[in-house]
């Protein structure tokens, strides 16, 4: 029966029929959603692993053991997954293992937008590319096809429009595949003697899966009207092209983007008076066809930077597009806030408060650099606050002790920051780190992690205790504070940050939008008390604004949290 | 048929994706070509969201570009001034009058633009304006604005209520069901 899914859930669904039996990802916009659906299905098993290395290394002994695998990641998680992605390239699989990855054009929530297809390049594995739920779902399968028969590991590249678009797909039967795990120390052992037999196997297998790309329906030509243009194209920018152009000119749409086709795309050239590549970031099959000597037209017309649109196709293609009117004047724009009731508020207010530079990390809680909190110095990447403040701290040789923090999450703490901790210990930092326990991996969408004490399937299990575990790598300075607390926070602070050695404050408290945390009764304002200070308008609650000189509390988004009270000094904030 | 285009824009938290989730049950058993294209991550903390909802013979591309909605729903008067430029000429937008101010304006960076619903006619645009948020509380929570725009969006197709129902009771828990039954027929008749 015809369902509407979103390419991940069709992943997922791909997944599934193709007898994948384990799964390990870590979240990331935009790939979450592939792990939570197939965990639904009982006959896989599925689970959150701490990071994206972990994750592809489990899925690798899944692989070794027998059994179809996947690992999923966004584009960013890929780099931390890189070390062994570039070497399960030379062992090859056992049991077919599959590994997707969502690039995130246009930032929608990302630190860059790196295109993922030149990892494909780089580590020599074969990658496809859908374009749309139906495409996720088959491609999914066939990676598997070519995994086993190729002795690879297989990437399947999603983006924010294929991963996050519900189209229709018709769901098939799950057939079980059951390996046997067979020693071979020549082939799985990488060590020089072995790994030098094993890069020729690589460049062969490059070369045979080349063949495979001029023959397979994966890369397929749709004729066109006319052939005075002839576009290459793959994934969403297909969709685009065909939604501007629709049967006008021939396309050729590549559902594996590596290798590529030589023969195919030559062909393709020679048939068409002016060759015309539209894909998204970067000119990735425009380099392939410029190696072939082909002539093309491609980021000299559409920009590598953002997300392609279909009316940048349309406007370089010379096709008739009309826009709609423009209302007067300026409409501000509205960028993401933490929200009414956010744990995270308390916490950034009391680092701004003491002037404080903030190395900040990955997470709901970079919106601490957002104005009027706007205390957050730097974010880089996923554990890069802890590693950095201990870089910032022994540079700058006792003269930044006591006014530098670093900021991490839970669940960021557990992916990566655990390590620079060890570094700071190691190395006797004198640097403060404050974990912001919100007890889930918030911005993703609330999934569990290794402090939680729930596993993916929402089961209880082993959870790890982040006080221990920081007091066990050497850190002798371990406290917990509640960020509604605002003098118990500006106490623990100035405290840790006068203490000579390095020290760990955890900031915990559940995420407000959690379904079991229990929301007190929205603030109201005394008008009478009310001088319009704005004291209350320091901390970047989206629940209180300013209306006519005085506090307005917003009861539609207010959970009484009580921050607010807190910098009242004549008590116009109250409890109904 | 040519390819219908849907809005759907608002405040992150405001429950655009619950909308997007009906018009895709309802329209799914109608034999159509379905996109539905949603917005997940940061962006739902509060900031500008959008979801586009297309439907017809064959459908392309996810996204609905500039000049192409037939209708834009939005949830919050700022935000339909934000895409007026995707409409379609003699599309229409239906809009919620409940303002939330976004943060420029709540740090007083910015002002909250002043009679919108008049800038857009005077802009030549055909404007739905009714406050959503009132007809929702009467139907028992606030929450229940999305489906109050959705049963006025109703009134523009040729779907009936019965087979707008059977899509929400295929959307909500049994719990909220009356709730957003209601909802939706304030909505339809407002």
């Amino acid at each position: 029966m015809k369902q509407l899914m979103l390419g991940n859930e069709a992943v997922a669904r791909g997944l599934f029929e193709a007898g994948c039996s384990f799964v390990s990802s870590y979240p990331g916009t935009p790939s979450t959603e592939i792990t939570e659906a197939v965990a639904k299905y009982p006959e896989v098993y599925a689970e959150w692993a701490p990071n994206e290395k972990v994750a592809m290394e489990a899925a690798f002994g899944a692989s070794l053991a027998g059994r179809r695998s996947f690992c999923g990641m966004k584009h960013v998680g890929l780099n931390v997954a890189a070390d062994p992605l570039f070497t399960i390239s030379y062992t090859g699989v056992n049991a077919g293992m599959v590994i997707g990855v969502a690039d995130d054009a246009g930032m929608h929530s990302s630190q860059n937008e790196q295109d993922s297809r030149h990892y494909a390049r780089a580590a020599k594995i074969p990658m496809l590319e859908p374009s749309d739920s139906a495409e996720a779902l088959e491609f999914t399968k066939q990676a598997y096809e070519i995994s086993e028969q190729f002795d690879t590991p297989v990437l399947v590249k999603m983006c924010t429009r294929v991963s996050h678009s519900q189209s229709i797909v018709e769901p098939g039967e799950r057939v079980e595949k059951i390996g046997e795990y067979k020693k071979d120390i020549p082939k799985y052992v990488m060590m020089p003697g072995n790994a030098k037999r094993r890069h020729p196997v690589v460049e062969a297998r490059t070369a045979a899966l080349t063949a495979y790309a001029e023959e397979t329906e994966l890369n397929r030509i749709e004729p066109g009207a006319d052939s005075k243009m002839g576009i290459i194209t793959s994934s969403t920018s297909y969709q685009y092209v065909k939604e501007v152009l629709g049967d006008q000119y021939p396309v050729l749409k590549l559902g594996m983007i590596w290798p590529m086709p030589e023969k195919k795309i030559r062909e393709f050239a020679a048939s068409v008076s002016l060759l015309v590549i539209v894909e998204e970031l970067d000119g990735f099959i425009e380099g392939h066809c410029r190696d072939l000597g082909l002539a093309c037209v491609g980021k000299a017309n559409f920009s590598n930077i953002g997300e392609l649109m279909p009316l940048t196709v349309a406007q370089q293609l010379s096709t008739p597009w009309a826009v709609g009117a423009k209302v007067d004047g300026e409409i501000p724009p509205r960028p993401p806030v933490m929200c009414a009731g956010c744990p995270h508020r308390g916490l950034f207010y009391t680092l701004k408060k003491n002037k404080l530079t903030v190395l900040g990390d990955i997470g709901c809680y970079t919106l601490g650099a957002v104005a009027p909190l706007a205390a957050v110095d730097t974010v880089i990447c996923m554990g890069a606050s802890v590693s950095g403040i201990h870089g910032f701290s022994k540079s700058q040789q006792g003269k930044a002790d006591g006014k530098t923090v670093a900021v991490i999450g839970d669940s960021t703490f557990m992916h990566s920051g655990i390590t620079g901790l060890v570094n700071m210990a190691y190395n006797e930092s004198n640097a403060t780190v404050i974990i912001v326990d919100n007890s889930i991996t918030g911005m993703t969408g609330h999934q569990q992690n290794p402090t939680t004490g729930f596993n993916l399937k929402g089961d209880p299990c082993a959870k790890i205790d982040l006080e221990s575990l920081c007091r066990a790598v050497g850190i002798r300075r371990v406290r917990v504070v509640d960020p509604y607390d605002l003098a118990q926070c500006d106490a623990a602070i100035k405290e840790e940050l006068a203490a000579n050695e390095p020290s760990v404050i955890i900031s915990r408290r559940p995420c407000a939008l959690l379904k079991y945390v229990k929301h007190k009764a929205p603030l109201t304002v005394d008008t009478d008390k009310c001088v319009g200070c704005k004291a209350c308008m320091q901390i970047g609650c989206p629940a209180i604004s300013i209306i006519d000189g005085k506090a307005k509390v917003d009861a539609t988004q207010c959970v009484g949290c009580g921050i607010c009270q807190q910098l009242c000094k004549l008590g116009a904030l109250k409890e109904v | 048929m040519e390819t219908k285009n849907i809005m759907i824009v608002g405040v992150g938290g405001q429950g655009s994706l619950l909308a997007s989730k009906l018009l895709g049950k309802l329209l799914l058993t109608r034999g159509y070509d379905i996109k539905v294209s949603e917005v997940h991550g940061m962006s739902q903390r509060g900031g500008s969201v959008v979801t586009y909802v297309r439907f017809g013979d064959k459908v392309y591309s996810p996204v609905i570009d500039q000049g192409q909605a037939d209708y834009i729903v939005s949830f919050e008067l700022l935000e339909a001034a934000r895409w007026t430029e995707y409409l379609k000429p003699g599309g229409k937008i239906i809009v919620n009058t409940q303002k939330i101010n976004p943060m420029p304006v709540v740090i007083g960076a910015a002002q909250y633009p002043e009679n919108l619903v008049q800038k857009m006619e005077n802009a030549g645009i055909n404007v739905d304006a009714f406050d959503a948020l009132s007809l929702a509380e009467q139907a028992g929570s606030s929450k229940a604005v999305n489906i109050v725009l959705m049963g006025h969006l109703s009134r523009n197709f040729d779907f009936t209520e019965g087979q707008w129902m059977e899509a929400i009771e295929q959307s909500v828990p049994p719990k909220f069901l009356e709730l957003n039954k209601k909802a939706f027929t304030l909505g339809r008749n407002a």
